[in-house]
């Protein structure tokens, strides 16, 4: 009995350091990433599990390892809304691209700008691929009054609106912002710890309006909530009737949009396997299935297409936050 | 009365389905008994694992995994002072206690039965009060939560054993480390001294195996004798019959279990509280309500049995809004939501009506999983349990340490972690014998986040009112939770004073007012 008690608590001791990933640090792949990959990828996300972020990668795990042809081992190292998992991607991880981290625009724009020492640079992200993204939408209850986005934005030209959302220097936030510089509305951002948290807050009639994401909407949406407006370029297929901010006349494009990064010092080769492999990725049948399902909009900007489009962010966030006065420093 | 009821009745007792409850049982307990690996981890893992089975059993299989995970946190709280989960701080309380007295397989016994009952009572309320209690839920807003938060503060009134000043101070200290990194509410970042990954604050694993563990594995190495002399004790008086007698105990205190199991359901229907909250509080009103409170914190079966059948009540209460509302009541239900949502199930009231009979199969496969705890843990605990009795103390210590480490890394995967239980588990000593109670700091770091949301979100959504702050006492509940704040701050001052006054009587009648042992049954 003894040996098989001392088994068990082995057993146990085992489980726990397989968990927690103890094969993390790998050996230096070769050179020059021609031979990328030569085995094991770790596939790193900066939040918690659980969340949208976390999901997605965890059902782009199979998909991912038939694209790269070598294993994908997925934790999650969470903390500071993903900053201590970019600052250490920025300092500390082998740029071998055996490492690979979850990133999120606008976090890794806002963070830097905002916090000043965030501990990495928005231009110390390397991108190898933007595969997703969840744009902005505005939600409000169904009998609070406000038919249209014309209504809702009127009602805040003469008393003070609230609206919930997803954490302070987030793209809930700064949609928030921006929509109420653009129609001078007097608009009052109530943060909370995430999208999820949010929402009882305006079900319950704590806040007046919601700015979460599409997907979130989707969930309002079933519960009798009304969805606005939607921050998107074009309407979304899952909105068919709902009519797009810039359409309303406000320029303003705002949401979360999800990729995957690598150290600074990555060699070109190491990325654009990498890209190749997350362009497969979203090539699945079944991705394609589950994302339209949940409302996740696939996108697909390579290495090249993501650095252009976060500096076009970075110079219209700096430009926002300078008008509020919210840049640290 | 549920349609597609029998139908799920039907296939939970398929063979199949039995096998999935055993496997989700058995790995849950693992990782739950693992200080660092909490259920919402371990679920995570699970997730692509759900990909390959069809819904209804992928869901049975994290169901199970989830009550177990929690009810598995309660080992190591008895055994060696590690709370498993932060669902079972308040177990270590008489827990490790009891096991100091060479008690530790009562302990062990008594938190199985109470989480199974725990659990069945969540169960219990998930299937016949969930759609009708779920807007209860909605009614609390930022300033509710601000309340529930001060409500817990005042629970260091009974943790504060000797100085409620010192306790107080304790509290503080706890509040102020909760206060470290990006601020919840404006995105300040806050003490981190430069160092970027002190963003993410002082997570509460790694202070809670700083505070309770390593001081408990310090006074291991300082006085051996203590322990030698309860473990022999434990191995060589083995009681005959310890098994249905500590069961029937448990289950002749019926006001105890009853107490914690709706305390449990209900906090674990609040999506901005969870089981870390559920344990204390359920503790607390345990303690509050004893008529021999002097011996909770020193070896008291309700005790044990308070916390840990609250937190298996919140595995069923979090997930009636879950299930209602589409909100998760706790971390661990957000893996849950998003295996729903995987597999094209948008939770909502609908849910229950269009798809009844998964519903209703995923409910009673808990039901299933929280019995099968009993045979499950009762092996399982109580080998452990012999295990670590057994186990020499210069055996023993080195395990804990490796245990606390790899407990701190695993919250993370971050190594300043581990650097942080280190300090924190030097200081909790230090602080200790300063006359600091850690139970007291380690309830500041759980409200302080609670506390400083419901602050700043309140007074930021009542910003139209003329005064914000008004809201926190206008607002029907949070105006009665303000007054029970009130009652229970005024409680233990108007309880010394009964007992002031009972001394006096007692003396001038020459009775001895002290209570008879065995003959602490509740009012």
């Amino acid at each position: 009995m003894r040996t098989s008690r001392r088994a068990f608590l082995t057993t146990c001791g085992a489980a726990a350091l397989s968990l927690t990933g103890c094969a993390t640090r790998a050996v230096p792949g070769g050179s020059q990433g021609t031979d990328y990959p030569a085995h094991s990828v770790q596939y790193i996300l900066p939040f918690d599990p659980g969340g949208e972020s976390d999901t997605t990668a965890r059902m782009q795990q199979k998909p991912l390892e038939d694209a790269l042809g070598t294993s994908v081992v997925i934790s999650n190292r969470p903390g500071g809304g993903g900053a201590v998992g970019w600052s250490e991607l920025a300092n500390q991880v082998r740029p071998d691209g055996y490492t690979i981290m979850g990133a999120n625009i606008p976090h890794v724009v806002l963070q830097p700008l905002a916090r000043g020492e965030a501990g990495y640079e928005t231009e110390d992200i390397k991108w190898a691929y933007i595969f997703q993204s969840t744009p902005n939408a505005l939600v409000v209850s169904a009998d609070g009054g406000h038919e249209t986005l014309e209504d809702f934005l009127e009602a805040a030209q003469s008393q003070e609106l609230t609206l919930g959302g997803s954490g302070s220097f987030t793209a809930n936030h700064t949609g928030t912002l921006t929509l109420a510089r653009e129609a001078d509305a007097q608009l009052t951002y109530v943060p909370f710890s995430g999208t999820a948290a949010a929402s009882p807050a305006l079900l319950g009639g704590q806040v007046d309006a919601l700015m979460t994401y599409n997907t979130e909407a989707l969930n309002l949406q079933d519960k009798g909530m009304r969805v606005l407006a939607v921050a998107s370029e074009e309407r979304l297929a899952e909105f068919p009737d709902v009519p797009t901010l810039v359409e309303s006349g406000f320029d303003t494009v705002e949401g979360a949009w999800r990729g995957v990064a690598v150290p600074p010092d990555t060699p070109k080769a190491v990325i654009d396997t990498l890209a190749d492999a997350f362009a497969q990725v979203n090539k699945d049948p079944e991705i394609i299935e589950r994302s339209e399902e949940l409302g996740y909009h696939l996108e697909d900007m390579g290495p090249a297409e993501s650095a252009d489009f976060i500096e076009r962010r970075k110079e219209a966030d700096q430009k926002l936050l300078e008008q509020f006065d919210m840049l640290s420093g | 009365m549920f349609p597609g009821f029998e139908d799920a009745l039907a296939q939970v007792v398929s063979p199949q389905m039995l096998l999935l409850c055993v496997v989700g049982v058995i790995g849950g307990m693992a990782v739950g008994a693992t200080p660092g690996l909490s259920a919402t981890v371990g679920l995570a893992l699970l997730l692509p694992v759900t990909f390959t089975l069809d819904p209804t059993s992928g869901l049975v299989l994290m169901g199970a995994f989830y009550a177990a995970a929690i009810f598995g946190g309660s080992f190591t709280a008895i055994l060696v002072n590690a709370p498993g989960t932060p669902s079972s701080i308040a177990t270590t309380f008489d827990g490790y206690p009891m096991t100091k007295q060479g008690r530790s397989e009562t302990a062990i016994i008594a938190v199985t039965t109470a989480s199974v009952v725990g659990g069945l009572t969540g169960v219990v309320g998930l299937l016949f009060l969930g759609p009708l209690i779920a807007d209860v839920v909605l009614e609390f807003g930022p300033q509710e939560y601000f309340w529930l938060g001060i409500f817990g503060l005042t629970m260091i009134a009974s943790l504060a054993a000797k100085s409620l000043l010192k306790g107080f101070a304790a509290g503080f200290v706890g509040l102020l480390i909760s206060t470290i990194g990006v601020a919840p509410v404006g995105g300040d970042v806050r003490f981190t001294f430069g160092v970027t990954e002190m963003q993410g604050g002082v997570p509460l694993i790694v202070a809670l195996i700083g505070f309770f563990t390593v001081p408990a594995m310090l006074d291991l190495i300082t006085n051996p004798a203590g322990r030698s002399a309860a473990m022999h004790k434990e191995r060589t008086q083995r009681e005959p019959g310890l098994l249905p007698r500590t069961i029937r105990y448990v289950l002749s205190r019926p006001l105890n279990l009853g107490r914690s199991a709706v305390i449990g359901t209900f906090v674990g229907m609040l999506p901005g509280a969870g089981g870390n909250v559920a344990n204390l509080v359920a503790y607390n009103e345990a303690k509050r309500a004893s008529k021999t409170p002097e011996r909770f914190g020193k070896g008291e079966v309700d005790g044990v049995v308070a916390p840990e059948t609250a937190n298996n009540a919140v595995v069923g209460g979090g997930l009636i809004p879950l299930l209602t509302l589409g909100i998760p009541g706790a971390p661990a239900d957000a893996v849950i939501f998003g295996v729903l949502m995987l597999h094209g199930l948008r939770p909502g009231s609908e849910l229950f009506t269009e798809q009844g009979p998964l519903i209703f199969t995923f409910i009673l496969a808990l039901a299933v999983a929280v019995l099968l705890l009993a045979p499950v843990g009762l092996v399982a605990g109580r080998g452990l349990q012999r295990t670590v009795v057994r186990t020499p103390t210069h055996l023993l210590v080195p395990a804990i340490a490796l245990l606390t480490i790899i407990g701190s890394y695993a919250v993370r995967n971050n190594p300043l972690d581990v650097v942080l239980m280190l300090g924190l588990g030097v200081a909790g000593y230090g602080l200790r014998h300063l006359g600091l109670p850690p139970p007291a700091i380690v309830l500041g770091v759980v409200l302080g986040p609670i506390i400083e949301s419901g602050l700043g979100q309140g007074l930021l959504a009542a910003s139209g009112d003329a005064y914000p702050w008004m809201s926190f006492f206008t607002r029907p509940i949070s105006a009665v939770i303000a007054i029970v704040v009130l009652l229970a701050l005024a409680w233990p001052l108007l309880a010394r004073w009964r007992e002031h006054r009972a001394a006096s009587r007692g003396t001038a009648t020459g009775q001895t007012t002290e209570t008879k042992a065995g003959a602490n049954d509740e009012a």
